[in-house]
C-alpha cells in the first residue's frame, strides 16, 4: 500500500505509487465535458471515475461535514465526494479525490480547503486531495498536468461545448427520442479515439471536426414547431449541474421549452482576460499580459471557427467572447472579476439580442458576486429591454422544487404571452434597445 | 359557449369558481384543506354536482399546490400569477399593480407596459402562514390579531425579511411589557414592508393598486397598514369583493382557451387521482413496536427529582422563576432539591401577570409552614421579573440549565435545551459552560414551530406529536428553518403523505436542525458522553426518540424537562444561603399594579425602543435600553475602541488642509470607507475638494434606500449605502466618490488581499439601481491602492480627465493620502495599546471584537459595543492587535484582506490571559461561513472561548445579551479553577 507523504505545510502528497493504486473521483459538473476529461486522464495512467450520483444522501452528507452557510455548489461538490467514499463502494484507503481550484475573490476559491476540513471532520483525512489547476497551485509528484495534456483537456473543453450547444438545438425537436443523447455518445467516442492517437490536436483538424460534429446532429431527423426558447445563465455549477439545479435542463424541455444554455469557452476566455485587466487597471507585468492575450487570442480562434461551424451547419451559433465583451459596456467594468463576473450580465444580453429574452439565472442561496452581476442588473435589463423576460433562481438544500418550479413556470407563462403578442416586436425591441 | 370553472389549491386553502359566458360568478367557494387538497376539491365539487350534471364546463387548476393534482388528474393548469392578471384585467383593467398575499405567497404584478410578475423568493416566506403563527405566538385568534392591530398606538420596528426574525423581534416586546395592540399592528406593518421592500425590488407601486388574496380580504388591520403605508386614496386601493379568490376567477377566464368535457368527467378525474402516490422521501420509523416504547419510557421516567408534598412540608423553601419567551415556568423546592410546587404554562403575552398570580398561589399554598428564603430568575424576561417582584437573584439561563443538569448528571458535559422559541446548547468543560450555540434567528423552528402546525393541521400539538411514534414512513423534511420546512411539508402532502409521516417528519428535522445547524455536529463523540437534554419541546417523546437515533447514543432526559430552567435557578436562590429574600411578601401582592408604556429614547442615535414599567407605590422599571442614560444615570464610559475608531472616521469632512474650491466630493459612510476613508479624506481635501460624508446610518437612512435594493438576501451593511448614495444626491454634491475595488491593502499577513464581492462591485450595483444617482456624477471606477507607484499614475490620469487637474498635483496628494492612512493605522494601534495598558492597571477584562470595519456603525452593530464596556470589559478591535502577529497559514483560503486581521487578531488573543474574542457576523456574509469555523478552531485550540454575535438590521440584544453574559460566567468559572 502506497505511504503517506506530506509536504512542509503538512498537505498530504498525491504519489507517484499513489498513481498506480488508487482511484481518483471526481465531481460532477457538465457532464459531457467532464466525461472527456475524465478519459483523457485514464489515457494518461490515472484511474478516474467521473461521479454520476445523486440524492439525498449528497445533500446530507455536504450538510454533515461542511459549514451549513457555505455556499450550496461546496456543500454540494464536497457532498458528493464524501457520499461516494462512505458508500462502501470504494477501498477508502486506495481512493483520492481531483477537485478543481480557481483562486479569485469568491468564496469558492476555498472549495478545496473546505474540502480537506470536510475529509477530518469525517475521519478520512488519509484520502489524498489533488488540485487541478493551471496555476501551478498545491504541486503533486504523482499528478502532473502536461503541457500536451493541458492541450489536450482545452480541445476537450472546445469540442464539449459544440457538442452541447447543437444538440441543445435538436433534442426538443428529435424524432426519435434518445437519439440525440446517442449521437452525443458516439461523437465523444470517436473524438477521444482520436485524441489518443494524436490526431484532432489542432486548429485544422480542430475545424474538421467541428464539420462533422455539427453534421452529426444535423442529419438527425427533427420535427415540429419552433419552441420557447430559455436560456440558462448563472453561478457555473448551479448553472450547468444537474444535481445543482434539480434537472433544470430536463424540466425546461418537459414544459416543452428550447433550453440555451451559454457554453465553456467564454469562461475560459474571461479567466485568461482578467489577468490582462489586472495589469491594464492595477499595474504589473507587461511580459505577463503578453503571455496572457497570446493564449487568450488562441482560444478565441478556436470559437470563431466553432461559430463559423455551427453557423454553416444551419444552427444558432452564440456570440464571440469580444462580442460579450462590447455589450456589457454601460453596465458592468471589466475589472468585475469575481465569480462570473461580468460575464454572467453579457450573457443575459447576448442572449436577449440573440432573440431568447427569456431566461433563469441560477445562482445558490446568497451568492456573493450574483447579489451584483446577477440579482443586481436585471432591473437595469428590464428597463432597457422592455420585453426581456428573466426570473432568478435560487437554489439551496432547503430549496425545494415545488417553489422553483412554480417560478419558471411563470416566466413561461410570460414567454408564451410575449410570444403570442408577436415575435416581431420582440425581436426589434432585442436589437434597439429602449433609450437607445 | 360553455360554464367555466376555475379550482385554486393553494398552500392552506382551496378556491372554486364558477363563471357564465358572460363572465357572472354562479358559484364560489373559499375553504380550508388541511393539507387534504384532491379530497377538499372534490367535496367542493360534488356540493355543486346536482347543479352542473350533465353540462359541458372548461375546467381548469391553478395554484401553488394545484400542479401536482393537475398533473396527476390529467387536467389543464396555468399558472397562478399568470391566472390572477388575467383575472384583473378583465375587472379592472385600468390596474398599475396587484398585491396579492397568500398563505405562503406574497406576489407583486406590475401592469403597464410589459407584464411584471415577482413572487416571494425562497427566503422571504410566509405571510398568510405568518400571521397564523405570529397570531399563536400571542395567543389569540387571527381575528382577535386583526382586532387588536386598529387599536394600536406606537409601531415596533419588526424584521421584514422572513418571519422567523419577526418571531424573535416580537418575543422581547412582549416579555417587556409592550401592548399587544402595538405589537399586532407592528407584525401587520412588518408584512407590509416584507412585501414593498422585497418585491418592488426598484419598481416604484404607485397609482391604482388591487389588493389580492386570503389575508388582505378578511384582515382589516393589514389593509389599513397597506393603504397607510403608500399613502393611497379610495379610489387608488381596490378590496375587490371576491378578493380572496381572483386566482380562481382568473383560472376560469384562462379555461376559455381549452376543451370542454363534461362536468362529471372532470370529477372523475380529480376522484381517480386522489389514490395516486408518488414517492415520498422517506426515514426508518421512529418505533416499530409498542414493547420498544414501553422500554424508551420506563428508561427516561427514572430521572426525576425527590419528592416532596407542599400540603404537609414544614421549613424553609427556594423559588425559581423562568420567565421565558412563550412560557413562565416556576418551581418551589427544598434544601434537597425536592418540588413542592411547579408551574408551566403559556405566559399569554403578559409574564408579569402570570407570575402575580402564581405567587399568590403559592402563598396560599404555603401558609404559615413554609418560608420562602431566596428567590431567583432567569429567561429573557428576568430583568422585569426581578424588578416587579423584588427576587433576589437574576441569572443567565444558560448557567441556570446548568445547574438544573448537574442536579441529575454529576458528570454532564453537553446540554442541550429546546424551548418554544429558542434552541441553546452548550458544553460543559472543567465544570464551566463552554462552547454556547444558540439558534441563530433562521432556524429558530423549535418547539412553537411544531404547534403552528399541528395547529393549521386541525390538531392540538399533543396528540399530533403522538401520532408520529409509530409512522411508518416519516417524511424527509430536511433541516431548515420554518419558511422552507413550510414547502417541503407542502410538498409532501401534494406527494400524498399521510399527516402520520408528516409529524414524525418534522419531529424528526427538529433534531436535525439542532444538530446539524446549531451544533454543527458530525459525531455523537462531537457532543459528549453524558448529554442531559431539556425544554419542553423534549417532552415530546417523538422529539426525544428522533434525537437519540440521530446520535445513536442514550441521553437524560429528567421528568421535569420543561422546568429545568426554573429548578435551575431555585437551586441557584438556595446557593445564596439568605436569611430572608426581597421577595414581595403575601400582602405586598395584594396592591401589585403594574402597567407598561412604550417610549422611543431620544438620548443618543441609538434611538432604543424603551419600555417603561410602572408598579405601585411609585417603583419603575425600563427595559429596552443599552446604556444607563435613560435610567438617569451618567453614562459610564470604558474605553471602547469602536466609539473611538468611529468618532475618528465621522470627523473626517470638510476642506481639511486645503481650501475647497474644486467643488464638493460626496463619499458614502458605509462598507470599506470605513477602512479607506482617511486615504480619500486627505487625497480630495489636499486637492482642494471639500468631503461631504453620507449622514450617519439609522433605520430612516435604510428606509430611504429600502425600495431599490435589488438582492433582499444581501447583509445589512450593503443595503445601508442605497440610503447613503441618495442623501448624498439630495446633499447638492458636485459628484460621489465610491470607488471599485477588488483588492484592498496588502498587510502581508494573508494569502491574498481581497476585497468581499459585494463590498468590492456594490458601487456598479448602486450606478444601475438608484435612479437618482442620474441626478449628479457618480464616479466608480476601478482603483487599487497597494501598489502605491501604479495608483499614483492612474488615479492622475483619471483626475485630469474628470476634474482637470494636473497630474503633478494629484501625485503630490498621493503621497499626503499615503502618509495620512499609516497615521491612522498608528494612532489606532497606539491608542489600542492605550486601552489595553487601562484594562491591566485598573485589572478589567478585555473584549477584543473581530469584525469588519464596517461594524463599527452603530445601526449595523446596535450599540454592542455600549452592551459590551457595560458589563465591565475594555473593547479593542481586530485591527488594533493584528499586526502583532506574523503571516502563517490556515486550513483555510486566506484572501480578504479584513478577514486576514481576524485570524491573528485570534491568534494573538490566545497569548493574552485577560483578552476574550467576540466575532461579529452579519447575516448574509458569505465569507463568515468560512472564517466562524476558521476563529473557533484558533481560539479553542488556543485555550480560549469563542462566542458569536449575528448581527442583522433588527437589534435583538437579548439573544446578545445571553451571550455575553454567558461569556462572563464562564470566564468567572474558569478564574475560580485557577
Amino acid at each position: 500500500m502506497a505511504e503517506l507523504v506530506y509536504d512542509n505545510t503538512g498537505r498530504l502528497l498525491f504519489t507517484e505509487e499513489m498513481k498506480k493504486e488508487y482511484t481518483l473521483l471526481m465531481p460532477q459538473m457538465l457532464p459531457v465535458h467532464f466525461a472527456m476529461m475524465a478519459r483523457l486522464l485514464e489515457n494518461e495512467g490515472y484511474k478516474v471515475e467521473m461521479l454520476n450520483t445523486s440524492g439525498k444522501s449528497i445533500v446530507e452528507a455536504g450538510q454533515k461535514y461542511v459549514h451549513n452557510d457555505t455556499c450550496y455548489p461546496a456543500l454540494l461538490v464536497i457532498g458528493q465526494l464524501i457520499d461516494a467514499i462512505q458508500s462502501g463502494k470504494y477501498d477508502v484507503h486506495k481512493v483520492g479525490l481531483l477537485i478543481t481550484q480557481t483562486g479569485g475573490g469568491c468564496r469558492a476559491s476555498n472549495y478545496i480547503h473546505l474540502l480537506r476540513k470536510a475529509l477530518k471532520k469525517a475521519g478520512l483525512e488519509f484520502v489524498p486531495v489533488v488540485s487541478v489547476n493551471l496555476s501551478g497551485l498545491e504541486k503533486n509528484p504523482g499528478f502532473k498536468l502536461t503541457l500536451p495534456f493541458v492541450r489536450k483537456a482545452v480541445f476537450a473543453m472546445m469540442y464539449g461545448d459544440i457538442i452541447v450547444q447543437t444538440s441543445n438545438q435538436v433534442r426538443p425537436y428529435e424524432v426519435t427520442p434518445g437519439q440525440t443523447d446517442e449521437t452525443i455518445e458516439t461523437c465523444m467516442q470517436r473524438l477521444l479515439d482520436e485524441m489518443n492517437q494524436g490526431k484532432g490536436l489542432s486548429l485544422p483538424t480542430m475545424k474538421e471536426n467541428f464539420r462533422w460534429i455539427v453534421q452529426a446532429f444535423r442529419d438527425i431527423p427533427v420535427q415540429g414547431e419552433p419552441k420557447v426558447r430559455v436560456g440558462v445563465v448563472g453561478e457555473i455549477y448551479i448553472k450547468y449541474s444537474p444535481l445543482g439545479n434539480n434537472n433544470l435542463e430536463q424540466f425546461l424541455l418537459s414544459e416543452g421549452a428550447e433550453p440555451v444554455v451559454p457554453g465553456l469557452t467564454d469562461f475560459i476566455i474571461f479567466k485568461i482576460n482578467n489577468r490582462e485587466v489586472d495589469v491594464d487597471l492595477y499595474g504589473g507585468k507587461w511580459i505577463k499580459k503578453q503571455a496572457c492575450r497570446i493564449f487568450e487570442d488562441y482560444v478565441k480562434k478556436c470559437q470563431r471557427a466553432m461559430i463559423e461551424a455551427m453557423k454553416e451547419g444551419g444552427f444558432r451559433a452564440p456570440g464571440t467572447f469580444d462580442d460579450l465583451h462590447r455589450l456589457i459596456k454601460g453596465y458592468l467594468g471589466d475589472g468585475n472579476k469575481m465569480g462570473e463576473g461580468w460575464l454572467l450580465t453579457a450573457e443575459m444580453l447576448e442572449l436577449i439580442h440573440s432573440g431568447t429574452p427569456n431566461i433563469v439565472c441560477t445562482q445558490p442561496f446568497g451568492c456573493l458576486p450574483n447579489h451584483i452581476v446577477g440579482k443586481g442588473m436585471i432591473r437595469k435589463l428590464k428597463d432597457d429591454y422592455p420585453f426581456s423576460n428573466i426570473v432568478a433562481i435560487d437554489y439551496d438544500p432547503g430549496a425545494t422544487k415545488i417553489n422553483q418550479e412554480n417560478r419558471i413556470k411563470l416566466m413561461l407563462a410570460n414567454a408564451r404571452e410575449l410570444a403570442r403578442e408577436g415575435h416581431a416586436a420582440q425581436e426589434e425591441a432585442a436589437h434597439t434597445p429602449a433609450g437607445v | 359557449m360553455s360554464l367555466r370553472i376555475g379550482i385554486d389549491i393553494g398552500s392552506t386553502t382551496v378556491k372554486v369558481v364558477v363563471l357564465d359566458e358572460h363572465n357572472k360568478l354562479l358559484f364560489r367557494s373559499y375553504e380550508r384543506h388541511y393539507s387534504k387538497t384532491r379530497e377538499r376539491a372534490c367535496e367542493t365539487l360534488h356540493s355543486i354536482e346536482d347543479r352542473f350534471r350533465g353540462q359541458q364546463v372548461k375546467l381548469v387548476i391553478t395554484g401553488s399546490a394545484g400542479l401536482g393534482v393537475a398533473k396527476a388528474a390529467g387536467i389543464d393548469f396555468v399558472q397562478e400569477v399568470y391566472a390572477t392578471a388575467a383575472a384583473v384585467r378583465e375587472y379592472y383593467p385600468d390596474t398599475d399593480a396587484v398585491i396579492e398575499l397568500g398563505g405562503e405567497d406574497a406576489k407583486i404584478i406590475f401592469f403597464g407596459g410589459a407584464l411584471e410578475e415577482r413572487m416571494n423568493g425562497s427566503c422571504a416566506g410566509g405571510t398568510g402562514a405568518f400571521i397564523d403563527q405570529m397570531a399563536t405566538l400571542m395567543n389569540v385568534g387571527v381575528d382577535e390579531l386583526d382586532r387588536l392591530s386598529l387599536k394600536h398606538e406606537k409601531i415596533y420596528p419588526i424584521a421584514s425579511r422572513c418571519g422567523v426574525f419577526a418571531k424573535s423581534d416580537i418575543q422581547p416586546i412582549l416579555n417587556q411589557g409592550g401592548r399587544k395592540e402595538d405589537v399586532a399592528a407592528s407584525i401587520f406593518q412588518a408584512v407590509v414592508d416584507q412585501t414593498v421592500a422585497g418585491l418592488t425590488q426598484g419598481r416604484e407601486l404607485k397609482g391604482k393598486i388591487v389588493f389580492l388574496g386570503g389575508p388582505l380580504h378578511f384582515l382589516m388591520g393589514l389593509r389599513e397598514r397597506f393603504v397607510d403605508t403608500l399613502k393611497l386614496d379610495k379610489e387608488h386601493a381596490i378590496f375587490p369583493e371576491d378578493g380572496d379568490c381572483f386566482a380562481g376567477i382568473g383560472a376560469a377566464l384562462c379555461a376559455g382557451e381549452y376543451q370542454p368535457r363534461p362536468f362529471e368527467e372532470f370529477l372523475r378525474l380529480l376522484e381517480e387521482s386522489v389514490d395516486a402516490k408518488t414517492t415520498v422521501d422517506s426515514m426508518p420509523p421512529l418505533f416499530t413496536q409498542q414493547k420498544e416504547y414501553d422500554e424508551f419510557l420506563r428508561r427516561h421516567n427514572a430521572n426525576h427529582p425527590p419528592e416532596a408534598d407542599i400540603q404537609t412540608y414544614k421549613g424553609p423553601a427556594w423559588l425559581g422563576i423562568d420567565a421565558g419567551s412563550t412560557t413562565t415556568k416556576m418551581a418551589l423546592i427544598k434544601a434537597d432539591g425536592g418540588l413542592l410546587y411547579t408551574y408551566y404554562h403559556s405566559n399569554e403575552g403578559n409574564p408579569v401577570a402570570v407570575v402575580l398570580e402564581q405567587l399568590k398561589e403559592i402563598y396560599k399554598r404555603c401558609g404559615q409552614r413554609i418560608t420562602i428564603k431566596g428567590a431567583a430568575v432567569t429567561g429573557y424576561g428576568e430583568d422585569l421579573i426581578k424588578n416587579a417582584f423584588g427576587c433576589d437573584l437574576g441569572l443567565v439561563e444558560t448557567v441556570a440549565h446548568f445547574n438544573a443538569a448537574r442536579h441529575f448528571n454529576p458528570d454532564v458535559d453537553f446540554i442541550i435545551d429546546i424551548g418554544g422559541q429558542d434552541m441553546k446548547c452548550f458544553k460543559i468543560r472543567n465544570g464551566a459552560v463552554d462552547s454556547i450555540m444558540l439558534n441563530e434567528a433562521c432556524s429558530s423552528g423549535c418547539g412553537s414551530f411544531i404547534e403552528t402546525f399541528a395547529k393549521a393541521l386541525g390538531y392540538d400539538i399533543a396528540s399530533f406529536s403522538k401520532l408520529g411514534l409509530f409512522a411508518p414512513h416519516p417524511v424527509n423534511l430536511g433541516s431548515r428553518c420554518t419558511v422552507f420546512m413550510n414547502s417541503s411539508v407542502k410538498q409532501a402532502q401534494k406527494d400524498g403523505a399521510s399527516v402520520e409521516d408528516i409529524s414524525a417528519g418534522l419531529s424528526i428535522s427538529i433534531v436535525k436542525n439542532a444538530v446539524y445547524k446549531v451544533i454543527r455536529a458530525t459525531s455523537a463523540d462531537d457532543l459528549g458522553k453524558h448529554i442531559v437534554v431539556q425544554g419542553g419541546t423534549f417532552l415530546n417523546d417523538a422529539v426525544l426518540r428522533a434525537f437519540e437515533q440521530e446520535l445513536g447514543r442514550n441521553v437524560t432526559r429528567p421528568t421535569i424537562a420543561g422546568l429545568m430552567g426554573a429548578f435551575g435557578a431555585a437551586l441557584a436562590a438556595r446557593d445564596l444561603h439568605l436569611e430572608h429574600s426581597g421577595l414581595l411578601r403575601e400582602q405586598d401582592l395584594a396592591s401589585f399594579t403594574h402597567t407598561a408604556k412604550p417610549v422611543t429614547c431620544g438620548l443618543c442615535t441609538n434611538h432604543c425602543s424603551l419600555t417603561v414599567n410602572q408598579f405601585d407605590g411609585g417603583r419603575k422599571f425600563i427595559s429596552g435600553n443599552r446604556c444607563s442614560r435613560p435610567l438617569g444615570k451618567e453614562k459610564v464610559q470604558l474605553p471602547d475602541l469602536m466609539q473611538y475608531k468611529y468618532k475618528k472616521l465621522r470627523a473626517m469632512e470638510g476642506v481639511g488642509e486645503g481650501d475647497g474650491s474644486r467643488g464638493r466630493i460626496g463619499i458614502p459612510f458605509g462598507l470599506n470607507m470605513y477602512e479607506n476613508l482617511p486615504f480619500w479624506f486627505e487625497f480630495f481635501t489636499r486637492l482642494n475638494f471639500e468631503v461631504v460624508l453620507s449622514p450617519e446610518s439609522s433605520r430612516m437612512l435604510y428606509l430611504k434606500g429600502q425600495r431599490t435594493i435589488p438582492s433582499d438576501t444581501v447583509c445589512y451593511p450593503a443595503k445601508l449605502l442605497h440610503g447613503h448614495v441618495e442623501a448624498l444626491v439630495e446633499a447638492g454634491v458636485d459628484a460621489i466618490w465610491y470607488p471599485c475595488m477588488s483588492y484592498n491593502n496588502d498587510e502581508g499577513i494573508g494569502d491574498n488581499h481581497y476585497n468581499c464581492p459585494v463590498v468590492a462591485y456594490y458601487p456598479e450595483l448602486l450606478a444601475v439601481n438608484v435612479p437618482n444617482l442620474k441626478k449628479t456624477r457618480f464616479l466608480d471606477p476601478y482603483v487599487g491602492l497597494w501598489r502605491h507607484k501604479d495608483f499614483a499614475k492612474r488615479i492622475a490620469v483619471l483626475m485630469e480627465q474628470e476634474f482637470g487637474v494636473p497630474k503633478r498635483e494629484t501625485r503630490k496628494a498621493v503621497k499626503l493620502a499615503y502618509d495620512a492612512y499609516e497615521r491612522y493605522v498608528n494612532v489606532l494601534r497606539e491608542t489600542g495599546k492605550e486601552y489595553i495598558e487601562y484594562a491591566r492597571a485598573y485589572q478589567m477584562p478585555i473584549i477584543v471584537v473581530c469584525g469588519r470595519p464596517y461594524h463599527i456603525d452603530p445601526e449595523i452593530n446596535h450599540g454592542i459595543n455600549d452592551l459590551i464596556t457595560s458589563f465591565g470589559f475594555v473593547l479593542v478591535t481586530e485591527d488594533a492587535l493584528s499586526y502583532l502577529e506574523d503571516y502563517a497559514p490556515r486550513k483555510v483560503l486566506n484572501q480578504w484582506t479584513f478577514q486576514a486581521r481576524m485570524y491573528n487578531a485570534a491568534r494573538y488573543v490566545c497569548t493574552q490571559n485577560d483578552m476574550q474574542v467576540i466575532q461579529l457576523v452579519s447575516f448574509g456574509c458569505g465569507t463568515d461561513a468560512i472564517t466562524t469555523d476558521e476563529m473557533r478552531d484558533i481560539l479553542e485550540s488556543g485555550g480560549k472561548l469563542y462566542t458569536q454575535l449575528k448581527i442583522d438590521d433588527i437589534s435583538n440584544l437579548g439573544a446578545v445579551t445571553i451571550r455575553i453574559r454567558s461569556l462572563m460566567a464562564a470566564i468567572d468559572a474558569r478564574k475560580q479553577q485557577k
